[in-house]
């Protein structure tokens, strides 16, 4: 049968070989777009985090300022882990493509470690933060501040929990079709989050500190 | 909590209002009434496997469907209510705070629990068979999708007797929605339900456009898409894109008021009217996510009743496109009043006239397709063609709306709420009601009767004019939109009591449409072709109701307007057609899951509308294990076998 | 009719060297951010600018090298719905900046 470019008109479970294995099954490549529509949705969620945080990032209504707070080498560091994370799943994948279970799960759980590290100095910051004077409830500038960051790290600690689930999957049933496509998108997820942190360490920290 | 639970039935049931004690009576009435049916004829497990852990799109069209008809009662109970407190002046059939509420309710509802599980109703029992798939891209996610929508809808409707219903307006404007003028449950509702019902819609977003673009049949381009579908598509994209920014205004008022943020409050740099934005960076759009799809009715519709394919194919679909992306551009004129300066308002109101460009074309279109074509007037077509020219009033009245600087007249006057009444009645109920009579037979198997229908139709279209004209003249004569009542030397009287009465006249079209349903359901006219009109597209290629697999065997498309080819090529040549052996069809299984997982989201909802944060907790735990196992089943799938399909389609009289 | 672009894709995405250039250049970008900032080498409004640039570079080292957004099969329209996505992202940001600066002088 022959089928148009990128048209998949069956639930079917035809295997295509030439693909990299978690586009092999047409599910799996369905499933990867759809994850890329949600990604397109996140965006613009954080989008609008940000565009609250913008505006509000003034209004620190006598309470401590962005210069006042953010710690330079604490957001550095976290930026420096997130972005090995990003690195590092990135091996995952590669490990993947190569066949190598032991690779990819190894390349997994050190990913989920920088990301257990990441979430710890971040909830060290806000627990700072929060016993300092400097409370969400604070200000319209700390509401702001707390809820878009913490936002992101509530998806950082979805994530690591996916990984650790599909770690466990990896490890019961191999790279499959099915495993690889998880492997992937959880991949996608984990890269997303860190673009969002780009953006919050450049509008957030590096800002705050200028100013 | 152990302190609240002794003074259960005072803090939460809510009392004193004879209507409310009515409502709570009803409410009981009707559960017991349900469970001993049920029961009685030993249905539970029918329900279960049929209709709770269905992941057929079409079985999930139906609920959606009945979930919107039986919101569109509700709301248009408030609507009743609030034309009969303003039928004279100084009324007091309900107190304000009453009345506070069921403006709140019946806008909310309206838009959000009506509309939108309509056009996902419609949504759902075309585009697959449409575009000549066997499901949507993510059946599971469908069920999902459906279950967040309803419970989230029970949950909005239980404040109706719980704690109280909100009442800040469909829009919750802080600071009055805020917690220091709003402290009752009633705005918690409002906050939880929609965000649990919105997280379904992105989810029907996601959806829908994975399934347009990468589920069609062979040889279906996307210019070869029936134009419904593009409707979808373009609908589809502003879900996802606007939708965030509704999650994000309501999470950030419940932070607000459960947490003591400060985003929208008077105080501590609080900026009300970030959320003014953020909700109609969501609210704007999404007038466009109701009406695409019935833009996408009207274009079936009127062509098939004029026995035409559609006029300037091509623009319809540039012009849906452009619609999807100007309407993002526009959020600011409905609020020109906030005084943004005259360089916002000015680009907004430009951007806001020029929506109308592609909306015209679309409108020219639907002419030139009914000009010179054997145009049948069945009920479908009445509805589509009534909505022509309420259409046509209501968008120059919207570009009257646009003009920024005489916005500051109109603003929340009743003329804005006669201008978008009469395009989301105009277009969007219009438009759904077309498509309800349109695919009931595709949906059900039989016909709606068309003399009830016609019936139904005059009275709820001429009702239309009676009750929103004359709100035009009272916007311009100063009546404002949310005033429960009214002194008697304003002359307002009489154009309210005309209004009040068309009110009544719409409400008996209602009437006469639920009877028209309950009358075809006895006696409708069986539709034993799957073609009852003529259709042009592929879901009548199929048996009415489609077999759970849809397709026995995948389509090949060569053109537009597919089926209409084929039945034209099949009358031209006697030769019988060569059909490709059959092959197990995969599909997926039902489950329950989704089914259970919303219902957590409901007590997760519930618990912290009350604040309590145990509650909420365990159900954010029951939603992430309910993922966990769906993420570790592997057997999600089977092979309809082809000894059950062929026994299938003979019995449906197919070969 | 298989999908040429697929092939293409399996080096695409197979290359280690791929990951670490990748890995570099993200750190590289985000030192000289840091280092822009810290060492205040221009003006506010123009530092804004340029580490908004660096960022933006970051998101393209990011889905070019790691999420492999080259390697999904034709016709590509995840890459549609993305950049509509960025666009719609820039007009939420910009648009709120831009409409929410009437009362900034007040707060």
């Amino acid at each position: 049968m022959t089928i148009a470019h990128g048209e998949f008109p069956v639930h079917g479970r035809s295997i295509n070989h030439d693909a990299p294995l978690e586009y092999s099954l047409e599910e799996g490549a369905l499933r990867i777009f759809g994850f890329w529509l949600f990604l397109a949705t996140d965006l613009v969620l954080f989008a609008c985090l940000f565009a609250t945080y913008v505006v509000l990032h003034g209004a620190a209504a006598g309470g401590p300022t962005e210069a006042q707070l953010f710690d330079v080498p604490g957001f550095t560091a976290e930026t420096l882990i997130l972005l090995t994370s990003s690195f590092t799943g990135g091996l995952g994948t590669y490990a993947m493509h190569n066949g190598s279970r032991r690779g990819l799960i190894t390349w997994m759980i050190i990913t989920v470690l920088l990301g257990l590290s990441f979430i710890g100095l971040e909830v060290k910051e806000f627990v700072t933060y929060a016993t300092h004077g400097a409370p969400l409830q604070r200000s319209a500038f700390l509401s702001a501040f707390f809820t878009l960051v913490g936002t992101h790290g509530c998806h950082v600690s979805l994530g690591i929990l996916w990984m650790l689930s599909i770690i466990y999957q990896l490890a019961r049933r191999g790279i499959t079709p099915i495993t690889a496509r998880k492997v992937f998108i959880v991949g996608l997820y984990w890269h997303f989050l860190d673009i969002v942190w780009v953006f919050i360490f450049t509008v957030v920290y590096l800002n705050g500190v200028m100013s | 909590m152990s302190t609240f639970l002794p003074h259960f039935p005072a803090t939460f049931i809510v009392t004193g209002d004879p209507l409310i004690y009515g409502a709570e009576v009803s409410i009981v009435l009707a559960t017991v009434g349900i469970l001993f049916v049920l029961t009685y004829f030993k249905k539970w497990r029918w329900l279960w496997r049929e209709w709770l852990t269905t992941v057929d799109h079409k079985k999930i069209s139906v609920m959606y469907l009945i979930a919107a008809l039986l919101m569109f009662f509700r709301g248009g109970v408030d609507a009743m209510l609030m034309r009969t407190q303003l039928i004279r002046p100084n009324m007091s059939f309900l107190q304000a705070e009453h009345y506070n509420q069921i403006f709140t309710t019946h806008g909310t509802i309206m838009i959000l629990f009506m509309a939108m599980p309509f056009i996902f109703a419609m949504f759902n029992i075309a585009v697959p068979l449409q575009i000549g798939a066997r499901d949507v891209a993510f059946p599971y996610l469908n069920a999902v999708s459906f279950w967040l929508f309803f419970f989230a809808a029970l949950l909005f409707n239980l404040s109706f007797v719980v704690g109280g219903s909100p009442d800040a307006g469909w829009v919750s404007y802080p600071p009055l929605a805020g917690l220091e003028f709003d402290r009752g449950p009633g705005e918690n509702f409002y906050l939880l339900s929609l965000q649990i019902t919105g997280i379904g819609s992105i989810a029907t977003g996601i959806n829908f456009m994975a399934t347009i673009l990468k589920m069609r049949a062979p040889g279906m381009t996307l210019m070869r898409m029936p134009l419904f579908s593009w409707s979808v598509l373009a609908s589809s994209i502003l879900i996802i894109f606007a939708f965030p920014a509704l999650t994000v205004a309501l999470a950030l008022l419940l932070i607000d008021r459960l947490a003591g943020a400060h985003f929208f409050t008077m105080f501590q740099g609080g900026n009300p009217m970030m959320y003014i934005n953020l909700f109609w960076i969501w609210g704007h759009p999404e007038v466009y996510i109701v009406i695409l799809p019935a833009f996408g009715i009207f274009s079936e519709v009127v062509s098939t009743f004029s026995g035409k394919r559609i006029f300037g194919y091509s623009s319809m679909v540039a012009s849906l496109m452009t619609i999807s992306v100007i309407s993002y551009v526009l959020w600011v004129h409905h609020f020109f009043t906030m005084g943004a300066g005259p360089g916002v308002n000015s680009f907004f109101a430009v951007a806001t006239m020029c929506v109308g460009i592609p909306t015209g074309v679309k409108v020219f279109n639907w002419l030139f397709t009914m000009y010179r074509g054997r145009i049948r007037l069945t009920v479908p077509m009445l509805w589509a063609i009534a909505f022509i020219p309420i259409f046509a009033i209501g968008g120059a009245t919207g570009v009257m709306l646009a003009a920024a600087p005489a916005d500051y007249q109109y603003h929340n006057s009743f003329f804005l709420i006669a201008h978008f009444h009469q395009v989301l009645i105009g277009g969007t109920v219009f438009g759904m009601l077309a498509g309800m009579y349109y695919w009931w037979p595709k949906m059900f198997g039989y016909m709606l009767n068309e003399r009830l229908g016609r019936w139904a139709f005059w009275l709820f279209n001429s009702g239309f004019y009676v009750t929103f004209f004359p709100q035009y003249l009272l916007g311009l004569m100063g009546m404002t939109r949310r005033m429960y009542t009214y002194p008697a030397n304003m002359g307002w009287n009489t154009l309210n009591f005309i209004s009040t009465m068309g009110a009544y006249v719409m409400g008996i079209g209602f009437i006469v449409l639920v009877m028209d349903v309950v009358y075809s359901i006895r006696f409708g006219e069986r539709d034993v072709t799957g073609d009852p009109w003529n259709g042009r597209t592929l879901e009548w290629s199929l048996p009415s109701p489609a077999p759970h697999y849809n397709f026995a065997r995948i389509p090949t498309v060569t053109s537009r307007d597919a089926w209409w080819t084929s039945k034209q090529e099949r009358s031209r040549s006697d030769a019988p057609r060569k059909l490709e052996p059959l092959q197990p069809i995969h599909m997926p299984k039902s489950s329950g899951r989704p089914f259970i997982m919303s219902a957590i989201f409901f007590i997760g909802g519930f618990g912290l509308v009350f604040n309590w944060y145990a509650l909420g907790f365990l159900a954010l735990l029951g939603v992430l294990v309910s993922m966990l196992l769906r993420s570790l089943e592997y057997d999600t799938d089977y092979y309809v076998p082809v000894e059950e399909i062929e026994q299938t389609e003979a019995a449906l009289g197919r070969a | 009719m298989s999908r040429p672009s697929t092939h293409a894709s399996n080096t695409a995405s197979g290359s280690l060297w791929m990951y670490i250039v990748g890995f570099v250049i993200s750190i590289a970008l985000t030192v000289g951010a840091l280092w822009l900032v810290l060492a205040r080498q221009f003006s506010t409004g123009t530092l804004l600018t340029v580490i908004l640039l660096l960022a933006i570079l970051q998101i393209g080292v990011q889905m070019f090298f790691f999420m492999h957004i080259t390697d999904s099969p034709r016709p590509q329209f995840n890459l549609w719905i993305l950049g509509l996505g960025m666009f719609f992202t820039f007009v939420v940001i910009a648009g709120s900046v831009w409409i929410m600066s009437f009362g900034a002088q007040g707060y």
